[in-house]
Order: C-alpha cells, then structure tokens, then sequence
C-alpha cells in the first residue's frame, strides 16, 4: 500500500483555513499534494451531503476547517460545522467505512504552518487506512 | 405530525438486497419536518446505499423522487413513470405513504425505511416528544390540556400512580409524571374540583381496539 496516494478534499472557511493555506503557500510550506481545496463562505456552510458526494465522489479522506472555536465570523458556523462532521462518522460507520476518514479542524488565518501540519496528519492517517474500498476487508483489530 | 425515525442500515440493504434499481421516496410533509424522510434525507441514504453497494462490488441505481405527500394518491400518480424501470421503491415516508404506495401502485413492491413512532412535536430543535395518541375520544378538556392516554405508561385517568415521585415517572426518572402536570396545571387554572370526579373506564373502542377506523366528511365527497 506504499504507493497508494489518497485524495483528499478539505473544505476550508474562508476567514482562516484558506488563508492559512493561502499563507503556507506565500510561506514556501511543504505539504502532500493529496489534498484538493475547496472554498467555502463559512463552515457552517457545509452539509452532511457535500460531505457524503466527496466519498461517493471517490475521496478517501474529508476534512473540515474552520476558524478557532468561539472566533468564527458567523457567531456558530464552525460549531454547526462540528455537529455535521460528528453526524456524517455515524453515517460512514454504518456503511462500513471507517469514520477516521473524516476530521474537522480549527485554526486561524496566521496559522500556515499549522494547515500544513493538517494537511500531513490526515494524508498520514489516510495512507495508513488505505484507500476507501478496503474498510470492512480487515478486522478491527488490525486496524 | 406524525414523527418517525430511520430503521437501522442493515435491515434497509437488506430489504433491497435484491434490487439493482429502485426508488428512493421520500415525502415532503411530517417527515421533512423531522428530518428523517424528506429531499435531504432521500438524497443522504441514497448516497449511503450506494456507497454500502460499492463496498460489495455491485452498483445499485437509485431514482430519488419526494413528493409533496406520499400519503396522498395525486402526489404519488407522478411517480408512476418512473416506477416502470425499478425493482423496489423504498419509502422513507411514514407507514401511511409506505401503504398508499402500495396500494396506489401494486406492481412495484414499496419497502419501508422509516419505523414510524408517534404524533407529536418538537419541544426544542432537533427533539420531538409524544403528545396523542389517537385515542378517539379527547380528555384534554377536563385535564388542562395535558394527554393522559398519550404521556402516562399505564394511560392513567385517575392518576397518578404510586410510581410518581418528584414529578417524574418511574418508567423513566427523565420522563415527567403526566399526572403531576395535570395537577400542577388545573392547580394554577383553579380547577382542581376536576380531578375530584372518579373517571370510569375508557371505551377503547374508539382507539384501535375495534379494528380499523375511518373519518368522513360528506361535504367533501364526490
């Protein structure tokens, strides 16, 4: 499974997490190229289903990130974000697939290195699962 | 409205384990309300079904339609189209659509997604609590607006019972004692001469105990 590159999708708050990526980048940051960025007004702009179509899609792993908690720029929009994410876990969970393959994080704009880190974590996570198919072939204890 | 939760994932494949299409209806009345059987829900199991599908090697197509009402033959005629070319219809609608379905449509074979549970509404977001049960015979007038047959394990009318302690019912120490509502409710109306009148046996007749029932309103009739 060593070659095995995951996809990645991370839907990112405008307000901190694509900044941060926007900064990691300016910064000369190192991260996989695994993950796909998608520009979102606000986390709580994400939806279960959006987040359920990018595993459909073909996404091994999925994650969320939104501005610190108590600092989104909507009052609760990363904390809305929070539940969902919690909420699709139970959905994966009961088709089989391992509910690690979906995160949410919290960080602010002058984070870059920390969505680098991010961006690490979860494709380091990913690699180890294995692509998205294989869920349910192991036994729970080999995972 | 009529309030219902989505059955487990495994007895939904499992009802359409042998489909390799089918449609996914859902209904845009009390379900929707309560977000187990409306648009978003339809297309959420859809996309769950599919990915569970894809784990098994075998691809299921799925037709997703939700109607205004599934309980209502003229919302259900525009499926039938679209019914031609499925194996099964699972319904996530509550048992009244599941059986229109079938009944409006007995070639196709209307499986349910949803255990329909009760009339009730939410108390806050996101949680719904019992409130009738359809008894057919209403004693919300003497006992201050609070349901009795709906609320109370035992559907008490000379209540409570000696399980009642602290205001809660011993069924469930988080369940208040319906009885102690009632009291504290007619307490506050200054009608508690209603509770001094020794309620005889409910006629359950009027509830299900008499087979099926039926409403008419002739006025409406054609």
């Amino acid at each position: 499974m060593s070659d095995f590159e995951p996809k990645i999708v991370a839907y990112c708050c405008n307000f901190c997490a694509f900044a941060a990526a926007d900064l990691a980048g300016a910064m000369r940051v190192q991260y996989p190229p695994n993950v796909r960025i998608i520009l979102l007004p606000c986390t709580g702009k994400v939806d279960a289903i959006l987040l359920m179509k990018a595993f459909e899609d073909g996404a091994d792993g999925v994650f969320v990130a939104g501005c610190m908690e108590g600092e989104c720029h909507f009052v609760e929009g990363n904390l809305r974000a929070k539940k969902k994410v919690a909420y699709v876990k139970r959905l994966l969970e009961e088709v089989g697939t391992d509910p690690q393959r979906i995160e949410m994080f919290n960080l602010s704009s002058a984070m870059g290195g920390r969505f680098a880190e991010i961006v690490e974590e979860m494709t380091k996570r990913i690699k180890e699962l294995g692509p998205v198919e294989v869920d349910g072939e192991r036994g729970p204890e080999e995972k | 409205m009529i309030v219902a939760d989505r059955k487990p994932m495994e007895e939904i494949l499992n009802s359409i384990k042998d489909c390799d299409k089918i449609m996914l209806a859902g209904c845009g009345g009390c379900v929707t309300v309560c977000f187990s059987g409306g648009a978003k829900a339809v297309e959420l199991l859809a996309s769950q079904i599919k990915m569970a599908r894809k784990k098994e090697g075998r691809s299921i197509k799925i037709i997703e339609r939700t109607p205004e009402r599934q309980c209502e033959y003229e919302f259900i005629d525009e499926l039938a189209e679209d019914l031609e070319s499925v194996d099964a219809v699972l319904s996530i609608a509550c048992g009244v659509g599941v059986q229109a379905m079938n009944e409006r449509h007995p070639d196709t074979i209307t499986v349910p997604g949803l255990n329909t549970k009760f009339m009730g509404y939410p108390i806050e977001h996101g949680l719904w609590d019992e409130r009738c049960a359809g008894c057919g015979d209403c004693v919300l007038e003497w006992t201050g607006g609070i349901c009795p047959i709906a609320r109370c394990a035992k559907k008490l009318l000379n209540g409570p019972c000696g399980g009642s302690s602290d205001g809660k019912c011993e069924v469930d120490k988080d369940v208040d004692c319906v009885w102690q509502l009632i009291y504290d409710r007619l307490k506050k109306l200054g009608k508690l001469d209603n509770l001094k009148v020794v309620r005889g046996p409910k006629d359950w007749r009027t509830s299900t105990n008499a087979g099926q029932r039926k409403a008419k309103f002739e006025e409406a009739m054609l």
